[in-house]
Parts: C-alpha cells; sequence; structure tokens
C-alpha cells in the first residue's frame, strides 16, 4: 500500500465519519462544524484527484463563505431542539435500510459498470496545469454557460436580500418615486380668505389710546 | 508513481456519503437546517463522482460541471438560509411540520 492509498483511507474514513455526525449531531452548531470538516477532508481527496484548483476552490468558497453563513444563521436562531428530535430514533431501521439499500446499488451499478475504467492505469496528465487547463476550457468553450452562472449568483444575492429585508419604524429614509412624482399642488394651497378678518385687533389700540 | 487507487474506491466513497444523507434526511425530517445541510453532503457526494471520473477518464469537462455545480449549491444555500431565518421570523421555530399555512 503505497502513500496515495494510504491517505485515501484516512481521508475516506474521516470524510464518513464526519457526514455521521452531521446527521446525527445533536446540537446543529457541532452539526456544521463536523460539515466543515467534511468538506475539507473532500477537498484533500480532489488534490489525491489531481483536481488542485477544485479542491482550494472548495475550501475558498465552502469553508470559507457557505459554511461561514450557516454557522452564522444557526447561532443566530434560537432553536429549540428538543421538539425538533422528538422521533429521531423511531424511524432509524427504516433510514438504515433504505440508506443500506441506495449504498448497495450504487456501489454495485457503478463499480461493475466500468470495469474497464477501474482496473486501466489513468491518463497521462495534461502538459499544463490543472487550473490553466480549467480557465482555458471555461472562457472559450463554456464562456455563455459561465455567464449564466453568473446571472444565476446575482439572482441568488438579490432574492436573498429581498426575501430578509425588514422596513423599520424608525426609519427616516425616503422614497424617491415619490419624490419625483410630487407637484406644486401637493405642497402648496392657497386658501381663499376674505380682505375684512382685522376687526377685532383694531378695537383694542384704541381703547388703550383713552385710557 | 503507480497508485493502486482505482476508480472504485472513490465511487464508493461517493455512494457511501450520498447513502448517509439520504439517512440524514429521513432521522431529520423536522429539523430544517440539517435538511439543508444533507442537500450539501448530497451535492458534495456527486462532485466526488464527477471529479473521480474526470481524473480517471482524462476529460477536464466533468471538473467544468463541478464549477457549475458549486455554483447552483451556492446559490441554493444563500436563499434556503434567507427562507430559513423569514420563517423563523415569522413562526418562531423551523420545524418543517409547521409549514403548514398553505393547506387548504
Amino acid at each position: 500500500m503505497d502513500f496515495q492509498t494510504g491517505f485515501f483511507y484516512l481521508f475516506a474514513a474521516v470524510l464518513l465519519f464526519a457526514a455521521y455526525r452531521v446527521v446525527t449531531a445533536r446540537n446543529p452548531v457541532h452539526a456544521v462544524l463536523y460539515l466543515m470538516l467534511a468538506f475539507s477532508q473532500a477537498s484533500a481527496l480532489w488534490l489525491l484527484l489531481k483536481a488542485e484548483f477544485l479542491g482550494i476552490t472548495l475550501v475558498l468558497v465552502y469553508l470559507g463563505a457557505v459554511m461561514v453563513l450557516f454557522l452564522f444563521v444557526v447561532m443566530m436562531l434560537d432553536i429549540n431542539m428538543d421538539g425538533l428530535r422528538q422521533g429521531f430514533w423511531k424511524h432509524f431501521p427504516l433510514a438504515a435500510l433504505l440508506g443500506g439499500v441506495v449504498a448497495a446499488e450504487l456501489i454495485a451499478v457503478l463499480w461493475a459498470g466500468f470495469p474497464t475504467i477501474a482496473t486501466g492505469a489513468a491518463v497521462a496528465p495534461a502538459p499544463v496545469s490543472n487550473t490553466h487547463a480549467l480557465g482555458v476550457l471555461l472562457y472559450t468553450e463554456y464562456l455563455y454557460p459561465i455567464q449564466v452562472a453568473a446571472v444565476i449568483l446575482l439572482v441568488a444575492m438579490v432574492a436573498a436580500i429581498a426575501l430578509t429585508l425588514r422596513q423599520r419604524k424608525d426609519s427616516k429614509a425616503i422614497n424617491p418615486g415619490d419624490q419625483v412624482k410630487v407637484r406644486a399642488s401637493d405642497r402648496l394651497v392657497v386658501v381663499p380668505m376674505a380682505a375684512t378678518a382685522r376687526t377685532a385687533p383694531d378695537t383694542t389700540p384704541a381703547e388703550e389710546g383713552k385710557a | 508513481m503507480s497508485s493502486t487507487l482505482t476508480l472504485g474506491h472513490f465511487l464508493a466513497v461517493g455512494a457511501v456519503l450520498f447513502a448517509i444523507s439520504v439517512v440524514g434526511i429521513f432521522l431529520n425530517r423536522k429539523n430544517l437546517i440539517v435538511l439543508l445541510m444533507a442537500i450539501e453532503l448530497m451535492l458534495l457526494a456527486v462532485n466526488m463522482n464527477f471529479v473521480a471520473f474526470s481524473h480517471f477518464l482524462g476529460d477536464m469537462h466533468g471538473q467544468v460541471f463541478v464549477f457549475f455545480i458549486l455554483t447552483v449549491a451556492a446559490a441554493e444555500s444563500a436563499i434556503g438560509l434567507a427562507i430559513l431565518v423569514l420563517l423563523f421570523r415569522n413562526r418562531a421555530s423551523i420545524s418543517v411540520e409547521e409549514l403548514n399555512r398553505l393547506k387548504g
């Protein structure tokens, strides 16, 4: 057993253990931390497969951004776990049976379906680096799909902000649309009045002059 | 540098990872946030298969596909967490069983 195989078994064992703890952890914060461990082990496995760019992207994007987002939300919410954990182990036999069936089927189909690839040697590595090859492919053949992916990210950002934006009661923000639509008659009203309204003040100065 | 690793090793890891997340969805039917995490694990298992095939077939297109899956997964988790925050704000709970307001 060479180095790579040994590291493969180490990373795979830690990955599967972390995945198991993600779905069974009592505390959701622990579940998120185990999920981070699982992603880091998956990144190491991808490095074994010589997919360096994707392995590092997984660490940067998933461990650095998405998992922190998860952790932030989990810590912000005050979750009552006792109600959510009721009947947790009641369905475990059924779930374990289904999971075993899914795993057995997948392994049987995938392992037995590609015998020539599994036994054959890996293709010789490209003369350029993995990042170079991926970049050339992304910006030539997959140019339009990557633009669509960028638009998807933009739409997700707008949707997430629009969903969680809340109007504060004490906010003094103004609505620009209302300001543009305003007319002079909305702001200033000229009230026509009679010109003989100052009769009452006229009497008092006269009385003061007498005294 | 001849490694004894075969495609089957990585496919087996991906399959077991997928099965664990299926079990997790069954066990955590009520907890929305663990459901989201199980979905992330499923996507990771799929990505593992893509990268393994890409390596053993010598084809870079599989890795490009993983790139797009990561993009969509990030968008999905961002919107999912936004909906989760909104749900918690309105119902003070994240139980899936309370998501029945649309029921006639």
